[in-house]
């Protein structure tokens, strides 16, 4: 092996990318600022690779090779191909908020309800009577490079408040739909909760038809005022040569519920990585997902939970079923916090493998500074069961459909922590269709 | 009467050792045949050769079901024509609801054969009126097959099975093993009402007391990888009056 190779090679971060896209990203003064110390900071470090701890599993200088130049803007036959994707959508009865291409399309998107507000980010980085407009581009709470390259290039994002008591009927819906080939798409978000607000939000990552080969580069940062109720769905549905790295960063108050669900059916490559942080006490935070994977996809799901305040619980179960040559990575880390007494945290990952060549990684680490705490985690990884399936086959079911039945179980066990009825069709009709195109 | 399964010299090895040494049976339509024999006589390994299991290699000898080579075909192929397995330890699948489970099976079989799927009322009414009969709560039907269910749930269940599939072989492996004597009784009852005279049964168990309830036409004791005795069943009382160790010695 060339051992030159493993150095940080910053040389392979295209140095006119930022300067070419400079000109278009919105926001001057403070907020310009902070975007150029971003990019130098990514530029400094590079894409993350193997020797990178929390990257380990997840080479992006291997699986991307470099980062693409920025998407144009859509023009009316991009926001045409992106009307007929939204038009496929499993999920319906959402307000939707549409992204095409990194930029936020006013004419595919709904009205906010009432208690909700709603704006692009750009328009907030350019708001120059807004004193803190930059904070909305701060990353160095995670210290993740994938974060700063984000807070560089981010071309818009939603910004969406939810009134104190508000409880909005309608999910709130991001739809981020790529239209072009060989391209970054870089966006970011916000959600908001006043306090005792309640609210769902979905996020669909899809690709319309002819977009090849591109990379998503998301963040959202989410607020929980004290007692606030969240129910959090993303599906990943990208075209199976896009990339999609994505980044949640998530706050809770006091007495707050947060319930969230991610699957990954699509994409190459895909990360997503969860920053949740407890910020107030006896607040609950369920956290789950699954990764559907197939021929040479890579899913990666990595959470970082940080119990900083005592009597606060948290439950991680995460779910891979991986097919061919696929490989499916947890990172699960749950820091606790000296003064984080009473914390309750469960950590779980299962990983059902369809092939002598799937992989499944799991990396749980556990750091714990109080000591009145609950915290554990476990690992399954293995194949399906030969007296399950024998026993459905004595049955009847031919070995494909026994096979298939065994995987729904499996998989219907992950979904069913999804709250909202129609989410969780959605959900099912997802990893329904990439069960049919396995057999 | 016509010959319904057929075992003719079947010799059976799992790994490198041989369980069955040339093993012949016939079970005739309408005819209960029961076979007794102590632990490691091969009589599951039998019952698992018939419905397909895996990992047994049969070196010698055919099994025949209506005149069909069984071994030739696939576990699913023989349940749609009508072979059926009651196991000794029902497995639990978690996260598949019972009713879908029966549902998916039941039309696989029907599809198998050629025959159109069940309509969904007919399907509920035939569930309705088997669970009824045997005593299961509908509740059961809903949670994942086996789930939680008591040893005796869970061999009602596989009698549930066999009245749904209408299958024409039913092989009843240690069905009376972990029941308390009135599970057994009301399992042992849902058999009985399935007797036709078109169907057979082949009853394996270790001990008389299943006999009483499900009375068998033939007794056949198995012995090392052979059926070393065959008779009425007045076999089964002597058979509970001196043990298995006379069989033993002569097969020794």
């Amino acid at each position: 092996m060339n051992v030159a190779l493993l150095k940080p090679a910053p040389e392979r971060v295209p140095n006119d990318l930022f300067a070419d896209a400079r000109s278009r990203l919105p926001g001057t003064g403070p907020v310009a600022d902070l975007r150029a110390a971003s990019f130098a900071d990514f530029a400094a470090r590079g894409l993350p690779h193997r020797r990178i701890e929390e990257w380990k599993y997840t080479d992006l200088r291997a699986l991307l090779g470099q980062v693409a130049p920025l998407a144009a803007a859509p023009d009316e036959a991009a926001l045409a191909r992106a009307k007929a994707a939204l038009a496929k959508l499993d999920v319906t009865g959402t307000a939707r908020f549409v992204l095409v291409d990194g930029v936020f399309a006013a004419e595919l998107s709904d009205a906010p309800a009432a208690g909700v507000t709603l704006r692009r980010l750009s328009a907030v980085l350019e708001d120059e009577t807004n004193t803190v407009r930059a904070d909305l581009l701060r990353t160095n709470a995670t210290g993740d490079v994938m974060v700063a390259f984000n807070a560089a290039l981010a071309t818009d994002g939603v910004v969406i408040g939810v009134a104190d008591g508000a409880k909005p009927e309608k999910p709130l819906h991001i739809v981020h739909v790529a239209t072009q080939s060989a391209v970054s798409i870089a966006t970011r978000s916000f959600l908001q909760l006043g306090k005792n607000a309640q609210a769902t939000l979905v996020e669909s990552f899809v690709t319309a038809d002819g977009a090849h080969d591109y990379q998503t580069h998301d963040a959202v940062v989410i607020w929980l005022g004290d007692d606030a109720v969240l129910e959090h769905v993303r599906l990943v549905e990208d075209a199976h040569d896009a990339a999609n790295i994505s980044t949640a960063i998530v706050t809770l108050g006091a007495k707050t519920r947060f319930n969230t669900f991610s699957i990954t059916t699509g994409a190459h490559v895909s990360r997503y990585q969860a920053f949740v942080r407890f910020n107030g006490e006896e607040a609950h935070a369920s956290i789950n997902g699954i990764n559907l994977l197939k021929e040479r996809q890579h899913g990666d799901a990595t959470l970082v939970l940080d119990h900083a305040v005592p009597n606060c619980d948290s439950r991680e179960e995460f779910r891979a079923v991986v097919d061919d040559s696929a490989r499916s990575v947890f990172q699960g880390r749950i820091n606790v916090h000296p003064d984080a007494q009473k914390t309750d945290a469960k950590m779980m990952t299962r990983a059902l493998l369809l092939s002598d060549e799937a992989e499944a990684d799991n990396k749980p680490e556990l750091e714990i500074f109080a000591d009145d705490v609950t915290c554990g985690h476990g690992a399954t990884t293995g194949a399906l069961d030969d007296s399950l399936l024998f026993y459905l086959r004595a049955r009847g079911l031919p070995e494909k459909e026994a096979q298939a039945m065994l995987i729904q179980a499996f998989v219907g066990e992950a979904i069913e922590t999804i709250a909202d009825d129609s989410l969780r069709e959605a959900a099912e009709t997802a990893a329904e269709r990439w069960l049919k195109a396995r057999s | 009467m016509s010959a319904l399964l057929e075992v003719n010299n079947l010799k059976v090895r799992v790994e490198d050792r041989e369980i069955l040494h040339g093993l012949t049976l016939t079970v005739n339509k309408g005819q209960v045949h029961a076979i007794m024999g102590p632990n490691g006589s091969g009589k599951s390994t039998l019952s698992h050769v018939i419905a397909g299991k895996p990992g047994y290699e049969v070196t010698d000898g055919e099994i025949l079901f209506e005149g069909e080579d069984l071994l030739a075909m696939e576990p699913d192929e023989r349940a749609a024509k009508g072979v059926f397995l009651a196991f000794q330890y029902p497995v639990e699948i978690p996260g598949v609801a019972t009713m879908n489970f029966l549902r998916t099976a039941l039309n696989a079989q029907r599809k198998a054969r050629g025959e159109g799927e069940m309509s969904t009322p007919d399907f509920l009414k035939k569930v309705r009126e088997v669970c009824t009969r045997l005593n299961i709560p509908q509740d059961m039907l809903k949670r994942g097959v086996n789930v939680g269910f008591s040893g005796g749930e869970k061999k009602r269940n596989e009698v549930l099975q066999m009245a749904l599939f209408e299958p024409s072989l039913c092989i009843l492996d240690e069905m009376d093993s972990g029941l308390d004597i009135d599970a057994l009784r009301i399992a042992a009852d849902g058999v009985n009402a399935l007797r036709t005279p078109d169907r057979g049964f082949v009853v394996i168990t270790h001990y008389q007391r299943l006999l009483n309830y499900i009375i068998p036409d033939v007794v056949h004791v198995m012995s090392n990888g052979r059926v070393v005795k065959s008779g009425g069943k007045e076999l089964a009382l002597e058979l509970e009056e001196s043990g298995y160790a006379q069989f033993e010695d002569k097969a020794a």
